[in-house]
């Protein structure tokens, strides 16, 4: 009698809310399905910016570049919104503003650290979770090893 | 500037904040314009425009609410400015009178809440990236305190004393939502956590509530107060290198231009009413006023400065914390407030010696801004 292996067990469904995708970020959330973390920055100034816009905020030019990113930043803010539960979340989860390598900030979570052991500027790293309706959205975890 | 015409407030009345869910939104605002215009000594026919602040409407609350009042056939103009609506609809008003395009006005700000967010706090516009990470509103206050604390060493006890103190004044107002209810420092630090650091008690409660007031040119009867400044700043797109935690830029802005306006200086304020939705917000808002340095906000009310005997009281109506947030009311709730302390008539929170008071209200939120508007106004008995 042979022995078939166990089936392995799915990975349990996401709870996790999928974005709500607008002209604009289609791009960024595009790439986030794809696991690629993308930025936006003017095709004339060069510089970042955060959420994706039609215009640059430094020199108002309309050109603009979509660019990979690095993925690295260290967390400026942290809190975690313990009531009312956010939908969505099994567990109240830590949300960050992240400081991006780029110079630009923007609002995700942080996983795989206490709440207790949080430190202003520490580093982290992007990595994908994933969301209903088989979408995946950037979210941080420490950073693994030094660039 | 010198062809600018004095502007009073002639005026002011309030309902009571609390969560109505039984009375229409318009009957609320009913009473406070009711008792404005008698405060005032105004009759219906003398508005020759209604400016009006609200965040949530319903659409068309203004006319529908001046249905009630007999006031009919003026221009109406309702103003959204997030928290800051029913201040930035007053701003509108003193600019039109100080401009000579009217010589009275009704202003109103109107909010009903309680038939809205049933779970409690109010969720971001889902479009802004930070309503996915499953951050609310709180939780944007909650991230600034975090940072101060780890910028400045602040402990959390420094926010806690700021509702100690708000809600030991609200105790005593009673149009106040949380009125007879004192909180120690104890209680605050224990209350169920919202988002850490903020506990349930250093945030504002949804409320319901309008507040009124009628200005125009000074018409000499006793208790006009005096617009000495008015000015309103809007958020500038947000600079990520910028060094400030979030929305203090438009506070900032407006409080230099009402200073640069009056003359007055920060240290000279009597009595000030200023957006403490959330704690943490007061502080900041403190420190954009330049009633200290940046990193100093926190001891002010733990050394008694802004306590309610001390040299400058801050929110002696208990503010948001206390009196309720109904956002597009709580700018006109704050000026009602600074006129009946200026005229000695705040009751059992009535604080010494009150000639010059200042108001401020903040309207955040919107990602990639540092915020909506800030309205700060200096006001003096005339
Ligand atoms: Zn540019």
């Amino acid at each position: 009698m042979t022995q078939t292996p166990d089936a392995p067990t799915p990975p349990p469904k996401p709870t996790r809310i999928a974005p709500i995708i607008q002209h604009d970020a289609k791009f960024f959330w595009d790439a986030s399905d794809k696991e690629e973390f993308l930025g936006e920055k003017c095709g004339d100034c060069q510089q970042f910016r955060f959420p994706p816009r039609p215009m640059c905020p430094h020199c108002h030019s309309l050109k603009r570049e979509e660019v990979k990113l690095s993925g690295y930043g260290t967390v400026h803010g942290w809190t975690i919104p313990r009531h009312p539960p956010p939908f969505g979340f099994k567990e109240a989860p830590i949300v960050i503003i992240v400081e991006l390598q780029e110079g630009t900030r923007m609002v995700s979570n942080l996983v795989g650290v206490a709440y207790e052991d949080v430190k202003q500027d520490m580093e982290v790293e992007v990595f994908f979770e994933p969301t209903m309706g088989n979408h995946k959205v950037p979210v941080f975890r420490p950073r693994s090893k030094k660039a | 500037m010198s062809d600018r015409k004095e502007v009073v407030i002639r005026g002011v009345g309030s309902s009571h904040y609390g969560r109505f869910p039984d009375r229409r939104v318009e009957s609320l605002a009913w009473e406070a314009i009711l008792e404005a215009m008698q405060d005032a000594g105004a009759e219906a026919g003398e508005i020759e425009a209604v400016f009006v602040g609200s965040v949530f409407g319903p659409p068309g609350v203004a006319t529908r609410t001046l249905r009630g009042i007999g006031i009919g056939g003026v221009p109406v103009i309702t103003i959204e400015a997030a928290c800051a609506s029913g201040t930035a609809a007053y701003h509108e008003a003193c600019e039109a009178v100080a401009l000579g395009r009217y010589s009275c006005v009704l202003v109103f700000g109107i909010e009903h809440l309680s038939s809205l967010f049933t779970r409690g706090a109010i969720v971001p516009e889902a479009t802004d990236s930070e309503g996915r990470a499953g951050l609310p509103l709180p939780g944007l206050y909650a991230l600034q305190a975090q940072r101060y604390m780890a910028q400045f060493g602040t402990r959390p006890e420094a926010f806690a004393e700021v509702a100690v103190k708000n809600k030991g004044n609200g105790a005593h107002n009673p149009r106040a939502q949380l009125k007879g209810s004192a909180p120690t420092l104890d209680e605050v630090m224990s209350a169920k956590m919202i988002a850490e650091p903020l506990t349930f008690l250093q945030c504002c409660p949804v409320s319901d509530g309008s507040a009124a007031a009628v200005v125009g040119r000074p018409k000499g009867r006793r208790g006009e107060v005096r617009v000495l400044a008015s000015a309103m700043a809007s958020g500038q797109l947000w600079d990520h290198r910028s060094k400030e935690f979030w929305g203090e830029g438009p506070v900032r802005r407006a409080a230099q231009a009402a200073y640069a306006q009056s003359g007055i200086k920060p240290s000279e304020v009597d009595v000030l009413e200023v957006h403490d939705s959330f704690t943490i917000g007061e502080i900041l808002t403190l420190e954009a006023l330049d009633l200290c340095k940046v990193g100093e906000g926190a001891s002010l009310a733990p050394s008694g400065h802004t306590q309610r005997g001390g040299q400058q009281p801050v929110n002696p109506s208990g503010g948001l914390l206390s009196r309720g947030h109904p956002l597009g009311a709580t700018g006109t709730a704050q000026i009602a407030e600074i006129v009946w302390q200026l005229r000695g008539m705040a009751g059992a929170h009535q604080v010494p010696n009150a000639k010059l008071g200042l108001v401020e209200t903040m309207g955040g939120g919107a990602a990639g801004m540092e915020g909506n508007a800030s309205v700060v106004s200096l006001l003096a008995l005339r």
